[in-house]
């Protein structure tokens, strides 16, 4: 194993966005002929470092080397031309073309300038017969394709681009089980080639079939390199967790022996394959957080429960009743009084070239105006309390909302909703890329909110977040819950395992003897 | 084995405004005092044409998913300057189409580099050059006037073998010479898929600001071979301001009754020229069937909504309702 020169090497990458360190002096070496696992928490850099290697972002230091010959790569096409094909985990096909012209798409073989139909034809099926794909048909539109299909189109798309060095990031998420052990078989052969394999999953199980060399990734930073099979998976959680703990949390209080009835109560939620058979409850009081992994189906809980999707089945319970809400409107009504803070608040959350005012009143307009008109002296009250409860930093309420800092947004996002006094509040990763001092504001108004008689829904992909402010944590995996944490249980370990769906974690040795 | 299948539900838009035209065209000949005559086909086809031409200018286009709304305006600036340079010997006419397809052209790169360089979003963008070509049309003739070589003029508007319409089999020529290629072509799929999806097309390495360049340029082109044809009409030059914008929302129109997506990424030019002929005849039956000519504008409103309504069907399949706003 040693001995022989890695054929592709990077040292010493960094990458900051904004404030946030996405890469810190990482390291990484791949070798021809084998099958290296990447492994990490969400945010634990993994996918910057594909980024960087498949040309996507530049890093803001450090050198990669393939063959022994320092490279940088400015697009993705140059990445390719070096013969490093990355498959993405949000897919990169282009919808309204054919399999075949998607196949084909970086390079498409041409006669007299025209693209030759005969040859993409004929490289087309044999990139899918490669990908052990060929039931698929090469001039079927790729929208008409289930999303299992297209990730298919999408390995055989870079296996025609004749890689040497082929990264999979989340490549067998959407997969079904048949597919996935025609993957394993297609990536064992293209191993047995020579090429060198990237493989990113939090799939276990996967990764114990295939790799033969995993890297974890913590903070940026790559923490550990073994041979696959040296370590036991609870060792491997060991090497993800040990977050650097920056983030005060208002404390808890202590959880009555018997809970109130639930406020929000879901039965048996299902749609489409995103969402499984869910069950949960959330009292008024109470922060129930949602863990798992980033894209296990619980931003579409969230957006079930505020009305956005159709053809839901299952029951959706208030207060004991069953409701059926049909868009957000509804749901934001008095009866109900939910409100959804959005993940992107640049699209869902704010008009940002309207002025503070306009965004903050635009949710409880109704509530504030009679017979159409708008009671301005009640609106300006109201938006006083809020400026001040949150204490947003605004030069005044008449500038662009879009002029704030990201912080001052995401509270502008919130006290929008506040002004309607909600009673049921669904938070979706509401601190992603604000800074620390907003985050603890922000942990402190949930809990504040809580004690006054809301009944919080709270979707983080950091689990820290989890840990310091929840009073429960449902962990979804595939779109099910996969576990129940409550109280003393929450704790970055038990909601990592979860998260990877390991079974066992309070008995440490007992996963190393099977399999 | 089912290959046809494939092809026949990727050219369904293009059928449908094919279907269509037959259908329209039909009814008209079999309603015209005249009948199904050469003469009948050949003023059909001439007033079809011009909107044709500006119809696969947008095409090209919307199959990026932006708009030009100065295609109306390149038409009327080359066909201004068209009843100044296409005259005089052969040698001459010949050197004045040159020139007025290379203004054409140029018109459409300008557009295309503002957009793609400048960054400017396509309506935006386009809007402001179209009144710049439109001025520039006007300082050339403001007043209606000018001529135009005959000879040329009556060869190309009348008719081959004493039966086909020559415009026709210009604009069949057209199809062949510009948008087959263009259409097969490693730019033209960079087109396509810049307008389904840009950022797939990016990850993919496909040279998007290449490809979205040819189709504004070609778009010019197009529209100066509408602009050229118009002055071998009319025998003149004018610079009608109300007729260069007409010629824009019709092509907009048409490129919809042929099936193109004004999101992008679908559509074929064959489509957009047969819309173009039906619109054109939607107005022509209202003549045949004795109506008022004013109700031509309301008549062809309301074809349109419908053409438009049958293709907002697939919204009522979306199940997560944030996608009717992508």
């Amino acid at each position: 194993m040693d001995g022989a020169a890695p054929l592709f090497r990077m040292e010493g990458i960094s990458k900051r966005y904004g404030g946030v360190r996405a890469l810190e002096k990482a390291e990484l070496s791949v070798e021809a002929g084998s099958i290296h696992a990447i492994l990490g928490e969400n945010g634990a850099g993994k996918s910057t470092l594909i980024k960087v290697m498949a040309g996507v972002v530049a890093p803001d230091e450090g050198k990669m080397t393939l063959d022994g010959r320092d490279v940088a790569f400015a697009s993705p096409a140059a990445a390719n031309q070096a013969g490093i094909v990355c498959i993405f985990q949000e897919l990169s096909l282009v919808p309204e073309l054919s399999v075949a012209d998607n196949i084909v798409i970086s390079d498409p073989p041409t006669r007299f300038g025209m693209i030759d139909r005969k040859a993409q034809r004929r490289i087309a099926e044999e990139a899918l017969a490669r990908a052990g794909a060929a039931d698929i048909h090469p001039l079927a539109l790729v929208k008409d394709l289930p999303l299992s299909r297209r990730q298919m189109v999408e390995i055989a798309k870079a296996l025609a681009r004749k890689p040497r060095i082929l990264i999979l990031d989340e490549a067998t998420s959407a997969l079904t089980a048949t597919d996935v052990s025609k993957i394993f078989d297609v990536l064992k052969r293209l191993r047995s080639e020579g090429l060198a394999l990237l493989y990113i999953s939090h799939r276990m199980n996967e990764i114990a079939e295939l790799a033969d060399q995993c890297t974890v990734f913590r903070n940026g930073r790559n923490v550990a390199s073994y041979a696959a099979g040296s370590k036991s998976d609870n060792e491997v959680v060991e090497l993800m967790i040990g977050r650097e703990y920056s983030h005060i949390f208002p404390p808890k209080p202590v959880r009555a022996a018997s809970p109130a009835a639930p406020r929000l109560e879901a039965r048996k939620l299902s749609w489409t394959d995103r969402l499984d058979n869910i069950s949960l409850t959330v009292s008024a009081g109470e922060v129930v957080g949602l863990g798992g992994l980033d894209g296990q189906g619980q931003r579409e809980l969230l957006l079930a429960f505020f009305g956005v999707l159709r053809g839901l089945s299952g029951q959706v319970l208030i207060d004991g009743k069953e409701v059926s809400i049909g868009s957000p409107a509804a749901a934001r009504h008095d009866g109900i009084g939910m409100a959804l803070i959005p993940e992107d608040r640049k699209t869902e959350g704010l008009m940002l070239p309207m002025t503070v005012r306009e965004n903050l009143s635009f949710a409880a307009l109704d509530q504030l105006s009679r017979a159409g008109i708008i009671d301005r002296a009640a609106e300006q009250r109201l938006i006083d309390d809020m400026v001040g409860l949150l204490a947003i930093k605004t030069a005044g309420l008449d500038i662009p909302v879009g002029a704030l800092s990201g912080g001052n947004q995401q509270k502008v996002v919130i006290a929008k909703w506040l002004m309607r006094q909600p009673r049921i509040i669904l938070l979706n990763d509401p601190t992603r890329g604000i800074d620390v001092g907003t985050k603890q504001e922000l942990y402190q108004l949930m809990r504040k909110l809580a004690d006054a008689g809301a009944a919080i829904l709270f979707y983080s992909t950091d689990y820290d977040e989890l840990v310091g402010c929840c009073d429960r944590v449902l962990v979804l995996y595939d779109g099910a819950v996969k576990r129940e944490l409550v109280g003393a249980e929450i704790t970055e370990r038990a909601l990592i395992s979860s998260a990877l769906n390991i079974h066992g974690e309070e008995s440490p040795m007992s996963r190393g003897v099977e399999a | 084995m089912k290959d046809w299948r494939y092809w026949l539900a990727e050219q369904r838009g293009t059928l449908l405004a094919l279907g269509i035209l037959i259908v329209m065209f039909i009814i008209y000949t079999s309603n015209h005092p005249a009948g199904f005559t050469a003469n009948v086909v050949q003023t059909a086809a001439n007033k079809g044409v011009l909107l044709a031409f500006v119809a696969m200018a947008q095409t090209l286009v919307v199959i990026t998913a932006g708009i030009d709304l100065s295609v109306g305006m390149i038409f009327l600036l080359t066909n201004c300057l068209a009843s100044w340079l296409v005259v005089g010997t052969p040698m001459q006419t010949t050197l004045g189409v040159i020139a007025v397809l290379a203004v054409g052209l140029l018109c459409g790169a300008i557009n295309g580099a503002i957009v793609i360089y400048g960054r400017l979003q396509p309506i935006v963008a386009t809007i402001a050059t179209g009144a710049v070509y439109y001025g520039i049309g006007l300082l050339l003739r403001p007043f209606p006037g000018g001529s135009v070589n005959e000879d040329l003029a009556d060869a190309l508007t009348g008719r081959v073998f004493g039966v086909v319409p020559a415009s026709l089999v210009v604009l069949l020529a057209v199809v062949l010479v510009i948008w087959v290629p263009f259409s097969r072509s490693v730019l033209g799929r960079a087109a396509y898929a810049a307008g389904s999806s840009e950022t797939a097309a990016y990850m993919s390495g496909v040279p998007i600001r290449r490809g979205k360049f040819a189709a504004y340029a070609l778009a010019g082109l197009l529209a100066a071979i509408g602009g050229l044809f118009l002055t071998f009409f009319t025998y003149t030059g004018e610079a009608a301001y109300a007729s260069g914008n007409a010629y824009t929302l019709f092509s907009i129109a048409a490129v919809v009754l042929g099936g193109v997506s004004l999101f992008g990424g679908k559509g074929s030019a064959l489509g957009a020229i047969f819309g173009a002929l039906a619109f054109r005849t939607i107005g022509d039956l209202l003549f045949v069937f004795d109506f008022d000519p004013l109700w031509q504008p309301l008549f062809q409103g309301v074809i349109l909504l419908v053409a438009v309504s049958l293709g907002a069907f697939a919204l009522f399949r979306v199940r997560n309702r944030l996608e009717w706003f992508l």
